[in-house]
């Protein structure tokens, strides 16, 4: 049981650093606000399996909501 | 602003009513779920963030106004401190409804239950006045930056990258 929770957390962590250097490396704007939003769902996700539920619902809606929402407006008023 | 495709919309027409009540949810029951004053606002302004995002500039603008929302994070942060002020004959911040039989006033029955919605005295109208601050405030912020947005894409061409 505990090794299945260890599994989830290196597959979460793992997807996290991938997602971050994705978020260096993409040209295209929107893409790289998609996969900052990416880990901080994903964080999220790890907040929760650390038993901190009340961190985890501030994560989801400020981290991959509200700041993904207000880049999209900044690219758009750049173009 | 360019609104987004036929079927952002219709999912935001939906989705957006069952988001907000969840966040209303996560408010109401600050003092006996995970969540509270703040996460709950934080999640009906995502609400308002993604009708104002999926629908363009101009047909959101009539629901949401900054000034109404300036109005609500001022009802918001005056409840607080009143409700604070109300317990000064002991200390300030003192919880007076709690154990009175009143509102919110109720036992804590001690053990594993359900819980009860009616306890904890003055916590759930602080969770309230929080939540309506913390909402109406990020409102602003998201319905400013809509703003700006579209101001500095009114002088040059209409391109937009969807």
């Amino acid at each position: 049981m505990s090794s299945f929770v260890e599994i989830i957390h290196l597959a979460t962590l793992t997807i996290i650093i991938i997602a971050a250097f994705l978020t260096v490396v993409f040209k295209k704007l929107l893409l790289a606000v998609i996969a900052s939003s990416v880990v901080s769902l994903l964080l999220s996700l790890e907040f929760y399996l650390l038993h901190a539920p009340d961190v985890a619902i501030a994560e989801a809606a400020i981290g991959a909501g509200l700041t993904m929402a207000i880049f999209i407006f900044a690219i758009r008023g750049t173009r | 602003m360019k609104e987004m495709s036929k079927i952002v919309k219709n999912i935001t027409k939906l989705v957006y009513g069952f988001i907000i009540i969840f966040g209303f949810y996560v408010i109401v029951h600050g003092h006996l779920t995970p969540g509270g004053g703040f996460q709950g606002g934080a999640v009906v302004a995502s609400a308002f963030a993604l009708l104002l995002i999926s629908y363009g500039q101009l047909e959101a603008k009539k629901l949401l106004k900054v000034d109404i929302f300036s109005l609500l994070e001022s009802c918001g942060l005056t409840a607080f401190i009143v409700i604070a002020f109300l317990g000064l004959g002991t200390t300030f911040f003192y919880n007076f409804l709690a154990n009175s039989g009143g509102w919110f006033g109720n036992a804590v029955t001690p053990g594993i239950n359900p819980g009860d919605m009616n306890t904890a005295g003055v916590l759930p109208l602080m969770n309230m006045a929080v939540g309506l601050e913390v909402f109406a405030g990020l409102g602003i912020i998201v319905l400013l930056m809509a703003e700006g947005a579209e101001y500095t894409n009114k002088e040059g061409e209409h391109r937009n990258d969807r």
